[in-house]
Protein backbone atom coordinates (compact mmCIF):
# COMPACT_ATOMS: atom_id res chain seq x y z
CA UNK A 1 0.00 0.00 0.00
CA UNK A 2 1.14 3.54 -0.64
CA UNK A 3 2.27 5.60 2.32
CA UNK A 4 -0.28 8.29 1.56
CA UNK A 5 -3.09 5.78 2.07
CA UNK A 6 -1.92 4.36 5.37
CA UNK A 7 -3.95 5.76 8.25
CA UNK A 8 -3.26 5.18 11.94
CA UNK A 9 -5.97 3.67 14.15
CA UNK A 10 -7.24 5.37 17.26
CA UNK A 11 -4.77 3.86 19.72
CA UNK A 12 -1.87 4.42 17.34
CA UNK A 13 -2.95 8.02 16.89
CA UNK A 14 -2.86 8.65 20.62
CA UNK A 15 0.51 6.94 20.93
CA UNK A 16 1.89 8.98 18.03
CA UNK A 17 0.47 12.14 19.51
CA UNK A 18 2.17 11.52 22.87
CA UNK A 19 5.47 10.30 21.42
CA UNK A 20 7.15 13.69 20.79
CA UNK A 21 6.17 14.92 24.27
CA UNK A 22 7.51 11.75 25.87
CA UNK A 23 10.70 12.04 23.82
CA UNK A 24 11.18 15.60 24.99
CA UNK A 25 10.78 14.60 28.64
CA UNK A 26 13.13 11.65 28.26
CA UNK A 27 15.74 13.72 26.49
CA UNK A 28 15.51 16.31 29.23
CA UNK A 29 15.83 13.63 31.93
CA UNK A 30 18.93 12.13 30.32
CA UNK A 31 20.53 15.51 29.75
CA UNK A 32 19.77 16.66 33.26
CA UNK A 33 21.07 13.47 34.85
CA UNK A 34 24.27 13.63 32.79
CA UNK A 35 24.99 17.24 33.75
CA UNK A 36 24.16 16.71 37.40
CA UNK A 37 26.40 13.65 37.58
CA UNK A 38 29.28 15.82 36.45
CA UNK A 39 28.44 18.82 38.62
CA UNK A 40 25.79 18.47 41.35
CA UNK A 41 25.52 22.28 41.50
CA UNK A 42 24.53 22.63 37.82
CA UNK A 43 21.63 25.03 37.30
CA UNK A 44 20.95 24.75 33.58
CA UNK A 45 18.98 21.50 33.52
CA UNK A 46 17.65 20.99 37.06
CA UNK A 47 16.42 17.57 38.13
CA UNK A 48 12.73 16.79 38.12
CA UNK A 49 12.71 17.03 41.92
CA UNK A 50 14.03 20.62 41.82
CA UNK A 51 11.31 21.52 39.31
CA UNK A 52 8.66 20.06 41.64
CA UNK A 53 10.18 21.96 44.55
CA UNK A 54 10.14 25.18 42.54
CA UNK A 55 6.49 24.68 41.58
CA UNK A 56 5.70 23.98 45.20
CA UNK A 57 7.53 27.12 46.27
CA UNK A 58 5.97 29.37 43.63
CA UNK A 59 2.43 28.01 43.61
CA UNK A 60 1.64 26.58 47.02
CA UNK A 61 3.85 28.49 49.50
CA UNK A 62 3.16 32.13 50.33
CA UNK A 63 6.00 34.46 49.41
CA UNK A 64 7.90 35.52 52.54
CA UNK A 65 7.96 39.18 51.53
CA UNK A 66 4.45 39.78 50.20
CA UNK A 67 2.54 36.79 51.54
CA UNK A 68 1.19 36.10 48.03
CA UNK A 69 1.25 32.85 46.11
CA UNK A 70 3.52 34.10 43.33
CA UNK A 71 2.45 31.83 40.45
CA UNK A 72 -1.19 32.69 40.96
CA UNK A 73 -0.68 36.42 41.46
CA UNK A 74 1.58 36.48 38.38
CA UNK A 75 -1.02 34.57 36.38
CA UNK A 76 -3.78 36.90 37.51
CA UNK A 77 -1.73 39.96 36.58
CA UNK A 78 -0.80 38.61 33.15
CA UNK A 79 -4.24 37.27 32.29
CA UNK A 80 -6.00 40.47 33.29
CA UNK A 81 -3.70 42.40 30.95
CA UNK A 82 -4.20 39.85 28.18
CA UNK A 83 -7.98 39.71 28.54
CA UNK A 84 -8.31 43.49 28.66
CA UNK A 85 -6.10 43.92 25.61
CA UNK A 86 -7.73 41.17 23.57
CA UNK A 87 -11.18 42.48 24.52
CA UNK A 88 -10.32 45.95 23.29
CA UNK A 89 -8.60 44.63 20.15
CA UNK A 90 -11.58 42.38 19.34
CA UNK A 91 -14.08 45.19 19.73
CA UNK A 92 -12.02 47.53 17.55
CA UNK A 93 -11.41 44.81 14.95
CA UNK A 94 -15.07 43.80 14.76
CA UNK A 95 -16.40 47.31 14.20
CA UNK A 96 -13.59 48.52 11.94
CA UNK A 97 -13.31 45.30 9.96
CA UNK A 98 -17.05 45.24 9.32
CA UNK A 99 -17.34 48.82 8.12
CA UNK A 100 -14.23 48.46 5.94
CA UNK A 101 -15.63 45.31 4.40
CA UNK A 102 -19.16 46.62 3.90
CA UNK A 103 -18.88 50.26 2.87
CA UNK A 104 -16.75 51.17 -0.18
CA UNK A 105 -16.28 54.75 1.06
CA UNK A 106 -14.90 53.66 4.41
CA UNK A 107 -12.81 51.01 2.65
CA UNK A 108 -11.24 53.71 0.48
CA UNK A 109 -10.63 55.81 3.60
CA UNK A 110 -9.28 53.24 6.04
CA UNK A 111 -8.03 50.12 4.27
CA UNK A 112 -4.65 51.56 3.14
CA UNK A 113 -4.17 53.17 6.55
CA UNK A 114 -4.78 49.93 8.42
CA UNK A 115 -2.51 48.08 6.00
CA UNK A 116 0.25 50.60 6.75
CA UNK A 117 -0.24 50.48 10.50
CA UNK A 118 -0.12 46.69 10.45
CA UNK A 119 3.39 46.90 8.96
CA UNK A 120 4.79 48.93 11.88
CA UNK A 121 6.69 46.54 14.16
CA UNK A 122 4.82 46.91 17.47
CA UNK A 123 7.91 46.26 19.60
CA UNK A 124 9.58 49.25 17.96
CA UNK A 125 6.72 51.32 19.33
CA UNK A 126 7.22 50.04 22.85
CA UNK A 127 9.66 52.80 23.94
CA UNK A 128 7.26 55.41 22.59
CA UNK A 129 4.38 53.83 24.48
CA UNK A 130 6.38 53.76 27.71
CA UNK A 131 7.38 57.41 27.25
CA UNK A 132 3.92 58.62 26.37
CA UNK A 133 1.73 56.39 28.51
CA UNK A 134 4.03 55.77 31.44
CA UNK A 135 5.16 52.45 32.79
CA UNK A 136 1.78 51.29 34.07
CA UNK A 137 -0.81 48.90 32.70
CA UNK A 138 -1.96 51.25 29.92
CA UNK A 139 1.27 50.97 27.96
CA UNK A 140 1.30 47.16 28.11
CA UNK A 141 -2.33 46.82 27.09
CA UNK A 142 -1.85 49.35 24.31
CA UNK A 143 1.13 47.42 22.99
CA UNK A 144 -0.90 44.21 22.71
CA UNK A 145 -3.80 46.04 21.08
CA UNK A 146 -1.51 47.70 18.52
CA UNK A 147 0.15 44.37 17.94
CA UNK A 148 -2.92 42.28 17.23
CA UNK A 149 -5.74 44.63 16.16
CA UNK A 150 -4.52 45.53 12.63
CA UNK A 151 -4.16 41.90 11.60
CA UNK A 152 -7.61 41.13 12.98
CA UNK A 153 -9.15 44.12 11.21
CA UNK A 154 -7.69 43.06 7.89
CA UNK A 155 -8.75 39.48 8.33
CA UNK A 156 -12.32 40.40 9.19
CA UNK A 157 -12.60 42.94 6.38
CA UNK A 158 -11.44 40.25 3.95
CA UNK A 159 -13.96 37.84 5.39
CA UNK A 160 -16.75 40.36 4.82
CA UNK A 161 -15.57 40.89 1.25
CA UNK A 162 -15.59 37.14 0.71
CA UNK A 163 -19.29 36.91 1.48
CA UNK A 164 -20.95 35.96 -1.81
CA UNK A 165 -22.33 38.94 -3.71
CA UNK A 166 -25.54 36.95 -4.09
CA UNK A 167 -26.19 37.05 -0.37
CA UNK A 168 -25.99 40.81 -0.12
CA UNK A 169 -28.23 41.21 -3.17
CA UNK A 170 -30.69 38.75 -1.74
CA UNK A 171 -30.76 40.61 1.56
CA UNK A 172 -31.54 43.81 -0.31
CA UNK A 173 -34.40 42.18 -2.20
CA UNK A 174 -35.75 41.17 1.20
CA UNK A 175 -35.92 44.87 2.02
CA UNK A 176 -32.86 45.04 4.25
CA UNK A 177 -31.26 48.42 4.97
CA UNK A 178 -27.48 48.73 5.37
CA UNK A 179 -27.91 48.59 9.13
CA UNK A 180 -30.18 45.54 9.01
CA UNK A 181 -27.87 43.75 6.62
CA UNK A 182 -24.92 44.49 8.89
CA UNK A 183 -26.83 43.19 11.89
CA UNK A 184 -28.54 40.12 10.47
CA UNK A 185 -26.44 39.00 7.51
CA UNK A 186 -22.85 40.18 7.90
CA UNK A 187 -22.32 40.21 11.67
CA UNK A 188 -23.52 36.68 12.41
CA UNK A 189 -21.45 35.31 9.56
CA UNK A 190 -18.19 36.92 10.65
CA UNK A 191 -18.51 36.25 14.38
CA UNK A 192 -17.22 32.68 13.99
CA UNK A 193 -14.33 34.06 11.99
CA UNK A 194 -13.72 36.64 14.71
CA UNK A 195 -13.28 33.84 17.22
CA UNK A 196 -10.92 31.95 14.92
CA UNK A 197 -9.04 35.17 14.31
CA UNK A 198 -8.71 35.71 18.06
CA UNK A 199 -7.34 32.20 18.44
CA UNK A 200 -4.69 32.85 15.82
CA UNK A 201 -3.72 36.10 17.55
CA UNK A 202 -3.21 34.44 20.95
CA UNK A 203 0.41 33.68 20.08
CA UNK A 204 1.34 37.26 19.11
CA UNK A 205 -0.65 38.59 22.08
CA UNK A 206 1.45 36.50 24.52
CA UNK A 207 4.60 37.61 22.75
CA UNK A 208 3.80 41.29 23.23
CA UNK A 209 2.62 40.71 26.78
CA UNK A 210 5.83 39.02 27.84
CA UNK A 211 7.96 41.57 26.04
CA UNK A 212 6.20 44.41 27.82
CA UNK A 213 6.38 42.66 31.19
CA UNK A 214 10.03 41.85 30.73
CA UNK A 215 10.88 45.50 30.34
CA UNK A 216 8.74 47.10 32.96
CA UNK A 217 6.39 45.45 35.44
CA UNK A 218 6.18 44.45 39.07
CA UNK A 219 4.21 41.27 38.54
CA UNK A 220 3.23 38.92 35.74
CA UNK A 221 4.46 35.71 34.22
CA UNK A 222 6.86 37.44 31.84
CA UNK A 223 8.14 39.67 34.64
CA UNK A 224 8.90 36.63 36.84
CA UNK A 225 10.77 34.75 34.12
CA UNK A 226 13.00 37.69 33.38
CA UNK A 227 13.50 38.41 37.09
CA UNK A 228 14.67 34.93 38.04
CA UNK A 229 16.81 34.75 34.89
CA UNK A 230 19.33 36.84 36.86
CA UNK A 231 19.84 33.92 39.25
CA UNK A 232 19.84 31.30 36.49
CA UNK A 233 16.73 29.82 38.12
CA UNK A 234 15.89 27.40 35.40
CA UNK A 235 13.85 25.45 37.95
CA UNK A 236 11.37 28.35 37.97
CA UNK A 237 11.62 29.31 34.30
CA UNK A 238 10.79 25.86 32.92
CA UNK A 239 7.55 25.44 34.90
CA UNK A 240 6.53 29.01 34.05
CA UNK A 241 7.04 28.42 30.34
CA UNK A 242 5.08 25.18 30.54
CA UNK A 243 2.30 26.98 32.43
CA UNK A 244 2.12 29.78 29.85
CA UNK A 245 1.94 27.19 27.09
CA UNK A 246 -0.81 25.35 28.92
CA UNK A 247 -2.82 28.55 29.37
CA UNK A 248 -2.50 29.32 25.66
CA UNK A 249 -3.57 25.79 24.70
CA UNK A 250 -6.60 25.96 27.00
CA UNK A 251 -7.62 29.36 25.61
CA UNK A 252 -7.22 28.11 22.05
CA UNK A 253 -9.31 25.01 22.70
CA UNK A 254 -11.98 26.86 24.68
CA UNK A 255 -12.42 29.48 21.97
CA UNK A 256 -12.89 26.81 19.31
CA UNK A 257 -15.45 24.98 21.45
CA UNK A 258 -17.22 28.28 22.04
CA UNK A 259 -17.45 28.88 18.31
CA UNK A 260 -18.98 25.48 17.65
CA UNK A 261 -21.39 25.80 20.57
CA UNK A 262 -22.62 29.29 19.67
CA UNK A 263 -22.49 28.97 15.87
CA UNK A 264 -23.28 25.34 15.09
CA UNK A 265 -23.77 26.15 11.40
CA UNK A 266 -20.17 27.32 11.04
CA UNK A 267 -19.02 23.72 11.30
CA UNK A 268 -21.67 22.28 8.97
CA UNK A 269 -20.31 24.31 6.09
CA UNK A 270 -16.93 22.75 6.42
CA UNK A 271 -18.32 19.21 6.45
CA UNK A 272 -20.59 19.75 3.45
CA UNK B 1 -49.79 44.91 -12.27
CA UNK B 2 -46.16 44.63 -13.08
CA UNK B 3 -45.22 45.35 -16.65
CA UNK B 4 -41.53 45.80 -17.36
CA UNK B 5 -40.55 48.01 -20.28
CA UNK B 6 -37.00 48.31 -21.57
CA UNK B 7 -36.35 51.12 -24.00
CA UNK B 8 -33.15 50.99 -26.09
CA UNK B 9 -31.03 49.69 -23.26
CA UNK B 10 -27.23 49.50 -23.68
CA UNK B 11 -24.80 48.16 -21.16
CA UNK B 12 -21.07 48.75 -21.44
CA UNK B 13 -18.25 47.96 -19.07
CA UNK B 14 -15.50 50.38 -20.01
CA UNK B 15 -14.81 49.70 -23.69
CA UNK B 16 -16.60 46.39 -23.70
CA UNK B 17 -20.15 46.56 -25.01
CA UNK B 18 -22.19 43.77 -23.51
CA UNK B 19 -25.75 44.51 -24.53
CA UNK B 20 -26.92 46.81 -27.26
CA UNK B 21 -30.24 48.16 -28.32
CA UNK B 22 -32.44 46.01 -26.13
CA UNK B 23 -36.08 47.12 -26.42
CA UNK B 24 -38.56 44.81 -24.86
CA UNK B 25 -41.91 44.85 -23.11
CA UNK B 26 -42.55 42.11 -20.61
CA UNK B 27 -46.25 41.80 -19.87
CA UNK B 28 -47.54 41.49 -16.33
CA UNK B 29 -47.66 37.89 -15.13
CA UNK B 30 -45.58 36.67 -18.04
CA UNK B 31 -42.99 33.95 -17.55
CA UNK B 32 -40.08 34.95 -19.74
CA UNK B 33 -37.28 32.48 -20.28
CA UNK B 34 -34.02 34.02 -21.39
CA UNK B 35 -31.65 31.81 -23.35
CA UNK B 36 -28.45 32.30 -25.28
CA UNK B 37 -24.86 31.11 -25.48
CA UNK B 38 -22.45 31.66 -22.60
CA UNK B 39 -21.18 35.20 -22.27
CA UNK B 40 -23.99 36.78 -24.25
CA UNK B 41 -25.08 39.01 -21.42
CA UNK B 42 -28.03 37.07 -20.01
CA UNK B 43 -26.86 37.53 -16.47
CA UNK B 44 -25.99 41.17 -17.13
CA UNK B 45 -29.54 41.64 -18.34
CA UNK B 46 -30.87 40.12 -15.14
CA UNK B 47 -28.62 42.37 -13.11
CA UNK B 48 -30.10 45.37 -14.87
CA UNK B 49 -33.59 44.23 -13.96
CA UNK B 50 -32.43 43.57 -10.43
CA UNK B 51 -31.04 47.07 -10.12
CA UNK B 52 -27.60 45.75 -9.28
CA UNK B 53 -26.30 47.52 -12.38
CA UNK B 54 -27.61 50.61 -14.12
CA UNK B 55 -27.94 50.68 -17.92
CA UNK B 56 -25.33 52.80 -19.71
CA UNK B 57 -28.03 54.15 -21.99
CA UNK B 58 -31.76 53.70 -22.19
CA UNK B 59 -34.39 53.26 -19.51
CA UNK B 60 -36.06 50.42 -17.69
CA UNK B 61 -39.47 51.02 -16.14
CA UNK B 62 -41.59 48.84 -13.91
CA UNK B 63 -45.26 49.85 -14.28
CA UNK B 64 -44.15 53.13 -15.83
CA UNK B 65 -41.85 54.05 -12.93
CA UNK B 66 -38.10 54.03 -13.69
CA UNK B 67 -36.20 51.36 -11.76
CA UNK B 68 -34.14 52.49 -8.80
CA UNK B 69 -30.49 51.55 -9.27
CA UNK B 70 -30.59 49.33 -6.22
CA UNK B 71 -32.16 45.96 -5.48
CA UNK B 72 -35.39 46.31 -3.57
CA UNK B 73 -38.24 44.29 -2.07
CA UNK B 74 -40.43 44.60 -5.18
CA UNK B 75 -38.07 42.30 -7.10
CA UNK B 76 -37.27 38.90 -5.67
CA UNK B 77 -34.36 36.83 -6.84
CA UNK B 78 -33.08 33.26 -6.77
CA UNK B 79 -29.50 32.60 -7.86
CA UNK B 80 -27.94 29.31 -8.82
CA UNK B 81 -25.93 29.29 -5.60
CA UNK B 82 -25.57 31.27 -2.36
CA UNK B 83 -29.20 32.38 -2.41
CA UNK B 84 -29.87 31.38 1.17
CA UNK B 85 -28.12 32.42 4.34
CA UNK B 86 -25.95 29.65 5.80
CA UNK B 87 -26.22 30.98 9.35
CA UNK B 88 -30.01 30.80 9.48
CA UNK B 89 -32.24 27.77 9.71
CA UNK B 90 -34.87 27.08 7.07
CA UNK B 91 -37.44 28.90 9.19
CA UNK B 92 -35.03 31.76 9.89
CA UNK B 93 -34.28 32.14 6.20
CA UNK B 94 -37.93 32.38 5.22
CA UNK B 95 -38.70 34.62 8.18
CA UNK B 96 -35.93 37.10 7.44
CA UNK B 97 -37.84 39.17 4.88
CA UNK B 98 -40.80 39.59 7.24
CA UNK B 99 -38.53 40.52 10.11
CA UNK B 100 -36.55 43.11 8.15
CA UNK B 101 -39.76 44.73 7.00
CA UNK B 102 -41.38 44.92 10.42
CA UNK B 103 -38.41 45.80 12.58
CA UNK B 104 -36.11 48.43 11.06
CA UNK B 105 -33.80 48.95 14.06
CA UNK B 106 -33.59 45.73 16.04
CA UNK B 107 -34.21 43.53 12.98
CA UNK B 108 -35.91 41.04 15.30
CA UNK B 109 -39.53 40.22 16.10
CA UNK B 110 -41.01 39.25 19.42
CA UNK B 111 -44.28 37.98 20.85
CA UNK B 112 -47.46 38.01 18.81
CA UNK B 113 -45.85 39.60 15.76
CA UNK B 114 -43.22 36.90 15.70
CA UNK B 115 -45.80 34.15 16.03
CA UNK B 116 -47.84 35.59 13.16
CA UNK B 117 -44.76 35.82 10.97
CA UNK B 118 -43.75 32.25 11.85
CA UNK B 119 -47.25 31.08 10.95
CA UNK B 120 -46.97 32.70 7.52
CA UNK B 121 -43.46 31.35 7.01
CA UNK B 122 -44.55 27.82 7.90
CA UNK B 123 -47.33 27.97 5.33
CA UNK B 124 -44.87 28.96 2.66
CA UNK B 125 -42.41 26.29 3.77
CA UNK B 126 -45.21 23.73 3.43
CA UNK B 127 -46.06 25.14 0.02
CA UNK B 128 -42.57 24.46 -1.30
CA UNK B 129 -42.51 21.03 0.35
CA UNK B 130 -39.98 21.63 3.10
CA UNK B 131 -42.21 20.81 6.07
CA UNK B 132 -40.21 19.01 8.72
CA UNK B 133 -36.95 20.69 7.77
CA UNK B 134 -37.69 24.00 9.53
CA UNK B 135 -34.85 23.72 11.99
CA UNK B 136 -32.19 22.53 9.56
CA UNK B 137 -29.40 24.72 8.30
CA UNK B 138 -28.92 25.06 4.53
CA UNK B 139 -25.71 23.01 4.66
CA UNK B 140 -27.86 20.09 5.84
CA UNK B 141 -30.17 20.35 2.81
CA UNK B 142 -29.71 18.92 -0.67
CA UNK B 143 -29.29 21.26 -3.63
CA UNK B 144 -32.94 20.92 -4.66
CA UNK B 145 -34.16 21.64 -1.16
CA UNK B 146 -31.93 24.69 -0.95
CA UNK B 147 -33.48 26.09 -4.13
CA UNK B 148 -36.98 25.40 -2.79
CA UNK B 149 -35.96 27.30 0.31
CA UNK B 150 -34.62 30.17 -1.79
CA UNK B 151 -37.98 30.35 -3.60
CA UNK B 152 -39.92 30.44 -0.34
CA UNK B 153 -37.57 33.07 1.03
CA UNK B 154 -38.09 35.31 -1.99
CA UNK B 155 -41.86 34.76 -2.18
CA UNK B 156 -42.60 35.79 1.40
CA UNK B 157 -41.96 39.38 0.30
CA UNK B 158 -44.76 39.03 -2.29
CA UNK B 159 -42.53 40.59 -4.95
CA UNK B 160 -44.08 41.81 -8.16
CA UNK B 161 -41.21 40.44 -10.20
CA UNK B 162 -39.27 37.25 -9.59
CA UNK B 163 -35.86 37.00 -11.22
CA UNK B 164 -34.25 33.59 -11.57
CA UNK B 165 -30.58 33.25 -12.52
CA UNK B 166 -30.14 29.66 -13.70
CA UNK B 167 -31.88 28.58 -10.52
CA UNK B 168 -32.13 24.90 -11.36
CA UNK B 169 -28.96 24.57 -13.41
CA UNK B 170 -27.02 22.66 -10.76
CA UNK B 171 -29.77 20.12 -10.03
CA UNK B 172 -30.12 16.53 -11.23
CA UNK B 173 -32.70 16.04 -13.99
CA UNK B 174 -35.23 14.21 -11.79
CA UNK B 175 -35.08 16.83 -9.08
CA UNK B 176 -35.23 19.55 -11.69
CA UNK B 177 -38.47 18.13 -13.10
CA UNK B 178 -40.03 18.16 -9.64
CA UNK B 179 -38.99 21.71 -8.93
CA UNK B 180 -40.37 22.73 -12.35
CA UNK B 181 -43.76 21.51 -11.21
CA UNK B 182 -43.42 23.59 -8.07
CA UNK B 183 -42.26 26.63 -10.02
CA UNK B 184 -45.19 26.40 -12.39
CA UNK B 185 -47.65 26.10 -9.53
CA UNK B 186 -46.17 29.10 -7.73
CA UNK B 187 -46.39 31.13 -10.91
CA UNK B 188 -50.03 30.21 -11.36
CA UNK B 189 -50.95 30.95 -7.78
CA UNK B 190 -49.08 34.16 -7.04
CA UNK B 191 -49.18 37.57 -8.72
CA UNK B 192 -45.77 37.22 -10.30
CA UNK B 193 -43.97 38.29 -13.40
CA UNK B 194 -41.06 35.89 -13.81
CA UNK B 195 -37.85 36.40 -15.75
CA UNK B 196 -35.65 33.32 -15.80
CA UNK B 197 -32.17 32.99 -17.25
CA UNK B 198 -31.40 29.43 -18.26
CA UNK B 199 -28.95 27.37 -20.26
CA UNK B 200 -31.50 24.67 -20.76
CA UNK B 201 -33.74 25.16 -23.81
CA UNK B 202 -36.03 22.41 -22.69
CA UNK B 203 -36.53 24.14 -19.37
CA UNK B 204 -37.21 27.41 -21.17
CA UNK B 205 -39.94 25.85 -23.27
CA UNK B 206 -41.40 23.82 -20.41
CA UNK B 207 -41.89 26.76 -18.10
CA UNK B 208 -42.03 29.93 -20.15
CA UNK B 209 -44.87 31.81 -21.77
CA UNK B 210 -42.28 33.47 -23.95
CA UNK B 211 -38.74 32.52 -24.82
CA UNK B 212 -36.22 35.23 -25.63
CA UNK B 213 -32.78 34.57 -27.07
CA UNK B 214 -29.78 36.86 -26.90
CA UNK B 215 -27.00 36.53 -29.42
CA UNK B 216 -24.02 38.49 -30.64
CA UNK B 217 -24.64 39.25 -34.30
CA UNK B 218 -20.92 39.89 -34.75
CA UNK B 219 -18.83 37.43 -32.87
CA UNK B 220 -15.43 37.40 -34.56
CA UNK B 221 -12.65 37.85 -31.98
CA UNK B 222 -11.74 41.32 -33.22
CA UNK B 223 -15.38 42.40 -33.14
CA UNK B 224 -16.14 41.03 -29.71
CA UNK B 225 -15.37 44.17 -27.79
CA UNK B 226 -17.25 46.70 -29.82
CA UNK B 227 -20.41 44.76 -30.56
CA UNK B 228 -22.69 43.57 -27.82
CA UNK B 229 -25.43 40.97 -27.78
CA UNK B 230 -28.83 41.79 -29.20
CA UNK B 231 -32.22 40.32 -28.87
CA UNK B 232 -32.20 37.74 -31.67
CA UNK B 233 -35.32 35.62 -31.11
CA UNK B 234 -38.59 36.33 -29.38
CA UNK B 235 -40.91 33.33 -29.36
CA UNK B 236 -44.35 33.25 -27.81
CA UNK B 237 -45.13 29.76 -26.66
CA UNK B 238 -48.05 28.16 -28.44
CA UNK B 239 -50.53 27.06 -27.27
CA UNK B 240 -50.35 30.06 -24.94
CA UNK B 241 -49.95 29.60 -21.24
CA UNK B 242 -51.85 32.07 -19.09
CA UNK B 243 -51.13 32.45 -15.41
CA UNK B 244 -53.87 30.96 -13.28
CA UNK B 245 -55.77 29.37 -16.17
CA UNK B 246 -55.86 25.84 -17.41
CA UNK B 247 -54.93 25.63 -21.05
CA UNK B 248 -57.79 24.43 -23.21
CA UNK B 249 -55.35 23.07 -25.75
CA UNK B 250 -52.97 21.09 -23.65
CA UNK B 251 -54.27 20.86 -20.10
CA UNK B 252 -51.66 18.31 -19.15
CA UNK B 253 -48.88 20.65 -20.09
CA UNK B 254 -49.98 23.86 -18.45
CA UNK B 255 -52.21 22.85 -15.69
CA UNK B 256 -52.43 25.22 -12.73
CA UNK B 257 -54.48 22.78 -10.69
CA UNK B 258 -51.63 20.58 -9.65
CA UNK B 259 -52.49 18.90 -6.38
CA UNK B 260 -50.44 20.20 -3.53
CA UNK B 261 -47.84 17.52 -3.32
CA UNK B 262 -45.54 17.22 -0.40
CA UNK B 263 -43.10 15.21 -2.40
CA UNK B 264 -39.58 16.27 -1.64
CA UNK B 265 -36.79 15.66 -3.97
CA UNK B 266 -34.41 14.36 -1.40
CA UNK B 267 -35.48 13.58 2.08
CA UNK B 268 -32.29 11.90 3.09
CA UNK B 269 -31.26 13.99 6.06
CA UNK B 270 -27.72 15.10 5.89
CA UNK B 271 -27.68 15.69 9.62
CA UNK B 272 -25.43 12.67 9.98
CA UNK B 273 -22.62 14.86 8.78
CA UNK B 274 -23.01 17.03 11.84
CA UNK B 275 -20.45 15.92 14.30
Amino acid sequence: MRWINLKPGRATSVALMLAPFALLVIAYGIGSAARLAENPGDKLLPALQSLVDAVNRMAFTPDVRTGEYLLWSDTAASLSRLVAALGIATAIALVTGMVIGMFPYIRALLAPFVATVSMVPPLALLPILFIVLGLGETAKITLIVIGVAPAMIRDLALKVLELPREQLIKAQTLGGSSWQIALRVVLPQILPRLITCLRLQLGPAWLFLIAAEAISADSGLGYRIFLVRRYLSMDVIFPYVAWITLLAIIANFALDRLRIAVFPWSNLERGA
Amino acid sequence: MSEIVLDKVWKEYGDQIVLEQISLTIAARAFVALVGPSGCGKTTFLRLLLGEEAPTQGTITLDGVPLVAEPGPDRGVVFQRYSVFPHLTVLGNVLLGKVLKASPIAARLFGAKRRAAIEEARQLIAEVGLTGAEDKYPAQLSGGMQQRLALAQALIMRPRVLLLDEPFGALDPGIRAEIHVLMKRLWHETELTVVMVTHDLREAFTLGTRVIAFERPRDRPEERERYGARLSRDIDIWPPRIAGETSIYAPDRADPVIPLSLAQDDLAPRGDRVS
